[in-house]
């Protein structure tokens, strides 16, 4: 593990709905360039911790810091200029608008997007550019959602659940992805997944809730490694 | 819904109460008030009096609807000018009020009826496009008639006068209340029974109404029937108390005011319908008062416009359950801000 | 033959006008899911607003400008100050709200201008040049047809071919995705409302001087024609409500022309309840639906 200066430093963090608390005290810190994986099972406020990051849920206290900014105080809609992306769970394709559309809208922000990129990375999207979204494959939902993300440019990449629904040989395809954008680009990633095998293969750290709590932390490989902690929270 | 999630809230917490107290007493009791007040207020109060039980006939009608079906009518203003207008011609042929009230409230009945069965497979906007198109439609249909609505003048209503020993406001009073009082027992009752849980099922959750067996679309259209008959009972008393009947009378803005009333009262409570009935009559009076005074004519009418869609706007966004929910709607909204708040909205 | 060529014709002027005011309901309904009742009175205060200026000014230009822009002010701040804060749980609260708004409007109109009808002046006459013998468009309905033209080729250009259109697009159907990507959800709504509201006065400019005159109540008969166009077009159809639009004028036309004036209010009521009763979703919607259930 690196000991520089952390991208995103999680401290204390608290959040939840309603009268219910979901998260309790999660503290936990991404490096530049390190893809963390959070792991643990249905309900343990996997989902709920990136929608607090990305400000779609206020934290009730603790801090968030990205890059040295206080990120409790920044609006939704500002968080992809500060370089922080959000797939959210369910992909997130606005299915009423085109492949083209999709992706034009991920780069907005920033003036004249740069989509052959994403085009040249993901082929299938190529050839369907004036698709509509509801007209693609689970998969191609995946890859537009993930590639709208990076046509924005993110320097953390906060993404739920991408394996969901979908063939494993695509989810293979998909962390491949991801470990070679993280070595290009030293994009960070914090990535949510109930699908532990996978998750586990591309992060470098793994970090496993339950019930809202940081049950554990440690190195992928560790984590893959130890029996008892697999069995007791991960169940395989 | 939070309307209607605050009002299954309030008629849980208001039955047992309700079951306490007889309707039959109540009636009496408002009964003899009515009657003490005429003897004591001057006419023009006393007319003003009659006014209210004539709007709370409508008001009490479309409470039902709107807040124990869920349905909204903004036509039920055109739903009066029909049972105006019947009574009208009914007294310049035969002159007999009686049977002449009892046909204005059948003949309402029927076109609630046909207008009914259409709201009945009609939801939200539609719904109320629709009843806005009738209020907007209906009154023009005295020019297309004109040979038997006389277009934009309107009717005389021919009445006999009434003992000498009462005063006419007098006796408009007591008709106007006779037949609100009656209006309102028979709808305490009607909704206590098998229909009223009927009517709150539906507006509650229409596919658990229907799981459990009610007919949804009987169940709305015999309460948009049981409305449209109050509103043509009210349109009666109204042709009584002005003595003439004309396309005027009943502007859209009339059926907006009703719609007003019972939302400012509260939906679903008949003391909610008696609020709504008041402000009807005392608003436009209080803003007539304010016009005289300022010496503007242009003032009379539309200070009591602005006032009611300032009151409609401000309860909406304050107190969606109306004024009789206040308490109860506060601590609601409190919670459901916090949970808006966390929710991110 | 030739009354039937001149009812078509002014009747696809008057549909002009519905389009426009229907496309004005569309637009809002797919912002925010609202039928705005209130925009019948919205349009009647700019053009009232209009009618003022042009009167001070002698300009009927600078008045149609007031009342444009006027329309953007009052629709941007009916969306800031009053619809936001409605609890949009049911769809009633919107409706009952948008109504207030009407007997706000009109009151205030009322007060200030009085309830008498006012003369409303038009740019262009409104006598019908004769072709071959038959009056058939005056130029009052060219500016009609070019106006209306112009507002939906500028909208479609601005939905398909602009960011501003695409965030637009993105905001009304998926509001939090948009945020995630950076799109000011709020200020999409505010926008649509206020062109919304623009488009609105527009149609009150054009229809107004050919009716009775300038009135507090104006748009009410105005405002069920066109929401029988956008019924009939579908509500979420642009397109649809242009067509509806059209339809619903020359429909009115020929009833006014083979009927009488005073059966037409009656005709609009007659198809609103068959389209409300056949086909409720509208005629132009069907893969639009779909789409949303797959």
């Amino acid at each position: 593990m690196t000991t520089s200066e952390p991208l995103l430093d999680v401290a204390g963090l608290n959040a939840g709905y309603g009268a219910a608390p979901v998260l309790r005290d999660v503290s936990l810190s991404v490096q530049a360039g390190q893809i963390v994986a959070v792991l643990g099972a249905n309900g343990a406020g996997k989902t709920t911790l990136l929608r607090t990051l990305s400000g779609l849920l206020p934290a009730t206290s603790g801090s968030i810091t990205f890059d040295g900014i206080d990120l409790r105080h920044v609006k939704v809609e500002r968080m992809v200029r500060h370089g922080i992306a959000h797939v959210p769970e369910g992909r997130g394709v606005v299915t009423e608008l085109t492949v083209e559309e999709n992706l034009r809208l991920g780069g907005l922000w920033r003036g004249k997007p740069k989509l052959d990129d994403v085009y040249e990375l993901f082929p299938p999207l190529a050839q369907r550019k004036s698709h509509l979204g509801h007209q693609l494959s689970g998969g191609e939902r995946q890859m537009l959602a993930i590639g709208r993300a990076l046509v924005a440019q993110p320097r953390l990449l906060l993404l739920d659940e991408p394996s969901l629904g979908l063939a494993p040989k695509v989810t293979a395809q998909i962390m491949a992805l991801l470990r070679d954008l993280r070595d290009r680009t030293g994009l960070a990633v914090l990535l949510v997944e109930q699908n532990v095998r996978s998750a586990l293969s591309v992060a470098d750290v793994g970090i496993v809730l339950a019930l809202g709590r940081i049950a554990t932390k440690d190195t992928a490989s560790e984590l893959a490694g130890n029996d008892d902690l697999r069995h007791a929270y991960l169940g395989f | 819904m939070t309307i209607v999630r605050d009002r299954v809230a309030t008629t849980l917490h208001a039955l047992p109460g309700k079951r306490r107290i007889n309707p039959i007493l109540v009636v009496v009791v408002a009964g003899a008030i009515i009657v003490a007040l005429t003897y004591t207020l001057p006419a023009f109060r006393t007319y003003q009096l009659a006014t209210v039980g004539a709007y709370f006939c409508v008001t009490a009608g479309l409470t039902v609807l709107t807040g124990l079906n869920g349905q909204l009518s903004l036509g039920h203003g055109a739903l009066m000018a029909t049972g105006a207008y019947t009574l009208a011609l009914w007294q310049n042929k035969f002159n007999m009020l009686i049977p002449g009230v009892i046909v204005a409230i059948l003949v309402t009945t029927a076109v609630g009826a046909i207008i009914g069965l259409a709201a009945a497979r009609l939801r939200g906007p539609y719904l109320a496009g629709l009843t806005l198109a009738v209020a907007v439609v209906v009154p023009s249909i005295s020019s297309t008639f004109d040979g038997t609505f006389n277009s934009d003048q309107g009717l005389p209503v021919a009445l006999n006068p009434p003992p000498e020993s009462i005063l006419v406001e007098q006796w408009q009073a007591w008709v106007c209340w006779i037949a609100a009082l009656v209006t309102v027992l028979a709808l305490a009752y009607l909704t206590r029974g098998r229909f009223g849980r009927d009517m709150r099922a539906v507006r509650d959750d229409e596919t658990a109404a229907k799981l459990a067996g009610i007919s949804v679309a009987r169940t709305q259209v015999l309460a948009f029937v049981v409305s449209a008959a109050c509103a043509g009972l009210g349109g009666a008393l109204f042709a009584v108390l002005s003595q003439s009947v004309s396309p005027g009378a009943f502007p859209l803005t009339l059926s907006l005011f009703l719609l007003m009333a019972i939302v400012i009262g509260g939906l679903g409570r008949l003391v909610g319908a008696l609020i709504g009935a008041l402000l009807l009559v005392a608003l436009p009076a209080i803003a007539q008062e304010i016009g005289q005074s300022a010496g503007s004519q242009r003032l009379e009418g539309n200070l009591a416009l602005t006032f009611f869609g300032v009151v409609l706007v401000v309860v909406m966004i304050a107190a969606p359950g109306g004024l009789t929910s206040i308490r109860l709607r506060r601590t609601k909204t409190t919670r459901t801000r916090n949970e808006l708040k966390q929710k991110g909205r | 033959m030739d009354r039937f060529l001149f009812l078509t014709f002014d009747g696809l002027s008057r549909g002009a006008v519905y389009a426009a005011f229907a496309l004005a309901l569309v637009l809002i309904w797919r912002a925010a899911r609202i039928v705005n009742f209130a925009q019948g009175a919205m349009a009647v205060a700019t053009v009232y607003a209009g009618y003022s200026v042009t009167n001070a000014t002698g300009s009927y230009w600078l008045g149609f400008v007031v009342a444009i822009v006027g329309g953007l002010v009052l629709g941007a701040a009916v969306e800031r100050v009053v619809m936001r804060f409605v609890d949009h749980s049911s769809p009633l609260n919107g409706v009952v709200v948008a109504l207030g708004l009407v007997l706000i409007i009109q009151g205030v109109l009322g007060m200030i201008y009085g309830n008498e009808f006012l003369p409303a002046p038009t740019a262009f006459s409104r006598d019908a040049f004769e072709v071959g013998g038959v009056a058939l468009l005056s130029r009052y309905d060219i500016f009609v047809f070019a106006s209306v033209g112009a507002v939906v080729v500028l909208l479609t250009l601005l939905f398909t071919r602009t960011p501003t259109g695409l965030r637009m697009r993105a905001a009304a159907f998926a509001p939090d995705v948009s945020r995630l990507l950076g799109v000011p959800v709020g200020g999409m709504l505010t926008l649509g409302w206020a062109l919304a509201a623009a488009v609105g006065s527009l149609a009150g400019l054009l229809v107004i001087p050919t009716e009775l005159g300038l009135h507090p109540t104006a748009m009410d008969v105005v405002f069920i024609s066109a929401f029988t166009a956008a019924v009939l077009g579908g509500l979420d159809s642009p397109i649809g409500a242009v067509i509806g639009g059209l339809v619903v004028g020359l429909l009115l036309s020929y009833v006014s022309g083979y009927l009488g004036a005073t059966v037409a209010p009656m005709a609009v009521l007659i198809l609103l309840v068959v389209v409300l009763l056949g086909r409720p979703d509208g005629l132009f919607t069907r893969a639009r639906t779909k789409a949303r259930a797959a």
